[in-house]
């Protein structure tokens, strides 16, 4: 009976998505498709397939790429190793493993480039242990490097989630059936938390796509990934048009990839909270 | 036995990876030498001159003032439209669901890029954009937290509080709010510390004066940093 | 009978297209026990919550004691629910819980602390005022549940389902408690639920419903004796629902062979449907009866047999008998006339869930 009104409590919140999440998105698309004098131009859009754009997209998913799947290879492991464990306070490894998430994100990617940078902290010890110093710093590595490190966590979090949440009733019931370890996992466990690793892939594939930041720092402005020449676009070369094409196909590059491999499973994504 | 130890040792590694980066950030704040590297002994002065340096403290108080104002104003109109959510038929759910996860889903710099030109339109860039900005990032963390405790909760028990004779005001404030309460204030820590944890919206909406923590630390990197900063 | 309370007036109710109420019309009097009897999804919640506010028909008024409640908020109706799995506030003390009402109305505090008090030794929870609900059984928070409605007091008492949540032995104890408290307290209970027994056991008066209708008001005895329609037979207890040709009044025939019964007025060689109880099948060992047949299936329980025995006349009959027929014997089968109930067969399948009174009107035939 109150439904309909309860309904209405929602009006600031659907102004607001109206106003500041559909609009702006308008605009972008706007500027997308018009040139300076506001004509209608598909330019914007198709530049990220010109030559200097398209080695920057290839860069870009690339090092996304390789960056979620490391992220995968790290985060599975841990949820299973916490599954079999008879640790109680998983709640508990669960949170110091996302903490780092907490931490400020430029500090973060500060902490690692004093780490890793040539004259950096690993590269001491090195020196002192005798070794010759590993130059690691302002190349793909670096970013690959910085993206895990950031990004780790948002991968742990859903991947360990779904996991964990497992009902144990289920993997008995199918040892009970005849299965082994290996066919639980492969034909239980695995099924069971691909929406987790979905909702993983999501929250590291996005940010690693669009990055600028950790390329600027870690990369030394060195390495150009789609997200540098968009921020360069809107800071130093002032060609909004452009950046906002790239923006748009950039953001469709980005939800194709990962509704390809991700089957883009954003409801999971929710499992944020703790 | 012996996986069981390899496990530990796993997982004791991710930790190390996780940490140690941040621990050496904490001991350099501690640093008396200017370099990255060399220990000069241990010292407070970076945090003296930290408390001295107005623009990092005017940053820290920004920082702190959005995340806070950003997130009350977020935690205020998420719960009012969670429950609107939550009370909407099949469609209208699905639809305001989709539009939530809207913020969620698109990169950091579309969003900021397309806020920024949005806000040039009508508004100066300022404080006011990139509060605007964060309560927009915001939100969707509060209704996210939310929903699922609206979901799980008993509604018969605010049936139950009509029942025995309460206005509706009255059922919200002593048993609805009271059930979603975790979820409220999980979405509230929640979008704090997005709101400091964000440096890319931030840096396409915030304009030429205001600077929080990450535009000034970001800022700073090209010019060489000083210790102070890690504190 | 005693003055009349409650009266539902042409009621429909239909949620997002599915009509969940047909014009129901109910009337429910002062200090009665109604219980509300259907399967799941035969409007029986539905209309416990038009009664309580939650819920407002599409069509029809609702009168409490001379006024149209139909618009008026849960708040404002002076009759309280127990709800179905309690709805205990979790966060408050059971103290807080019974007080919740008093509270609102402005009760003063020592009022409030002898009613908690008064409330629980009435449900026999004495000394239970600072436990939390969550550390209670579920007999203990239906008790409650119960207290913090009656507290209240109301004129009339809704309980929806009260004892599904609670085990067989609890829930069997329950049902005196609540006989018991209605007596006390002298006021109106509304109950629903799909336990047939409970129905009988507590009820002054049965209202078996089924899709949304009506299928017959009365006395349990009424409803178990003289099911108006097949549902009603169906659903109350066990019984042998078979397919009868009324050859005349007073004789009917079941699988070609004729049986003498009590009823009247179905005209001649009209189809009929035919109920016949379980317990009032009679066997014979040594044959003798109106037809005869073979055991098919013999079981125990408890208080008497279940017997399966297939007769001649291609009819098989459920028995229920205190004597043991061994598998396979012959039998002899014969039904006392007076236990022969005979009713109309529904004359499409739409009609087949309404009242025998009602008039089948063009709506009901909409798809």
């Amino acid at each position: 009976m109150n439904r309909n009104r309860y309904r209405l409590l929602s009006i600031p919140y659907v102004i607001w998505v109206i106003g500041f999440t559909l609009i702006p998105i308008l605009f972008i698309l706007i500027r997308a498709l018009t040139d300076d004098g506001g004509a209608f131009t598909l330019t914007n859009i198709v530049a990220i397939f010109s030559p200097l754009h398209r080695k920057a997209l290839i860069m870009s998913l690339c090092l996304a790429f390789i960056s979620t799947l490391i992220c995968i290879i790290l985060a599975y492991p841990v949820a299973l190793i916490l599954r079999g464990s008879r640790i109680k306070k998983k709640n508990i490894i669960l949170f110091i493993l996302i903490l780092p998430m907490w931490m400020n994100f430029i500090l973060r990617i500060l902490a690692m480039q004093m780490l890793i940078s040539n004259n950096g902290i690993i590269n001491h010890i090195l020196e002192l242990a005798g070794l010759s110093p590993m130059n690691i710093i302002n190349t793909p590595r670096a970013i690959v490097l910085g993206m895990v490190y950031d990004y780790l966590p948002y991968m742990l979090l859903p991947v360990l989630n779904s996991i964990l949440s497992i009902p144990e009733d289920v993997i008995e019931a199918a040892k009970d059936l005849g299965s082994d370890k290996f066919h639980v996992l492969t034909r239980i466990i695995i099924p069971l938390s691909l929406t987790g690793v979905g909702s993983g892939i999501t929250m590291v594939f996005v940010p690693s796509m669009t990055e600028f930041v950790i390329a600027n720092i870690l990369g030394g402005g060195k390495i150009q990934l789609l997200g540098n020449i968009i921020e360069q676009e809107f800071t130093v070369s002032m060609n909004w048009n452009l950046g906002s094409g790239l923006s748009v196909s950039l953001m469709a590059f980005v939800l194709i990839t990962s509704f390809i491999f991700g089957r883009n499973n954003e409801s999971t994504a929710t499992g944020i909270t703790i | 036995m012996i996986s069981k130890t390899l496990g530990k040792i796993y997982i004791a590694l991710i930790m190390i990876f996780l940490y140690a980066p941040i621990g050496v950030l904490i001991v350099l704040s501690f640093n008396d030498s200017r370099s990255r590297v060399v220990w000069g002994g241990f010292t407070l002065d970076w945090y003296t001159s930290l408390l001295n340096n107005s623009t990092i403290m005017k940053a820290l108080g920004t920082t702190f003032g959005l995340a806070l104002s950003s997130a009350l104003i977020a935690s205020v109109l998420g719960v009012l439209g969670a429950i609107g959510i939550y009370s909407m038929r099949q469609k209208g759910y699905k639809l305001m669901l989709f539009a939530t996860n809207i913020p969620m889903i698109n990169a950091d710099i579309v969003t900021g890029i397309a806020l920024l030109l949005w806000f040039v339109r009508f508004l100066p860039l300022g404080f006011t954009s990139v509060l605007l900005a964060h309560v927009t990032f915001n939100i969707p963390y509060v209704i996210l937290c939310v929903l699922p405790k609206l979901k799980d909760m008993d509604i018969y028990q605010y049936e139950a509080a009509l029942d025995l004779g309460a206005k509706e005001s009255y059922a919200f404030i002593h048993i609805l709010l009271p059930q979603i309460l975790p979820g409220v204030l999980s979405g509230f820590l929640m979008a704090v510390t997005m709101s400091m944890d964000d440096f890319v919206i931030t840096y396409f909406t915030k304009g030429a004066g205001v600077n929080t923590l990450s535009t000034l630390i970001y800022g700073q990197i090209r010019k060489g940093i000083k210790p102070e900063i890690y504190v | 009978m005693a003055k009349e309370l409650i009266r539902f007036e042409n009621i429909s109710k239909s949620f997002e297209g599915t009509t969940v109420l047909k014009d129901l019309n109910l009337s429910i009097h002062e200090n009665e026990f109604v219980t509300l009897l259907g399967p799941s999804g035969c409007g029986k919640t539905t209309t416990l919550r038009l009664l309580g506010g939650f819920e407002t028909p599409d069509t029809g008024r609702i009168i409490f004691d001379g006024e149209d409640i139909t618009a008026l908020p849960p708040n404002k109706r002076q009759l309280n629910t127990v709800f179905q799995k309690y709805a205990l506030f979790t966060h408050m003390s059971v103290a807080d819980n019974i007080a919740f009402g008093l509270k609102i109305k402005g009760a003063d505090k020592s009022l409030i602390r002898d009613k908690i008090a008064y409330s629980l030794k009435l449900v026999g929870l004495e000394g239970f005022e600072n436990r939390s609900p969550a550390s209670l059984s579920g007999g203990q928070q239906q008790r409650i549940a119960i207290a913090r409605a009656i507290v209240n007091e109301p004129k009339v008492l809704l309980l929806d389902e009260p004892l599904g949540a609670l085990d067989l032995k609890l829930r069997q104890g329950m049902q005196y408690e609540l006989i018991r408290l209605k007596e006390e307290l002298g006021i109106t209970f509304v109950y629903v639920t799909h336990d047939q027994e409970e129905a009988l056991t507590m009820s002054d008066t049965v209202v078996v419903m089924n899709q949304g209708i009506i299928q017959q008001i009365g006395t349990p005895e009424d409803i178990y004796n003289e099911p108006q329609n097949a549902f009603v037979a169906d659903f109350i207890g066990e019984s042998n629902l078979l397919d009868g040709i009324m050859v005349r009044d007073c004789l009917v025939n079941l699988g070609g062979l004729d049986f003498p019964c009590v009823d009247t007025g179905f005209g001649e060689n009209t189809p009929v449907d035919v109920v016949i109880r379980p317990e009032d099948v009679e066997l014979d060992a040594s044959g003798i009866g109106q037809t005869s047949g073979t055991v098919t299936s013999i079981v125990f329980k408890g208080v008497h047999w279940e017997i399966l025995v297939e007769s001649k006349i291609g009819i098989n009959f459920l028995v229920q008998t205190t004597e043991h027929y061994p598998l396979g014997s012959s039998v002899g089968i014969s039904v006392d006339p007076y236990n022969i109930q005979i009713m109309h067969k529904p004359s499409s399948e739409d009609e087949r869930v309404f009242d025998q009174d009602e008039t089948v009107s063009g709506e009901n035939y909409e798809p």
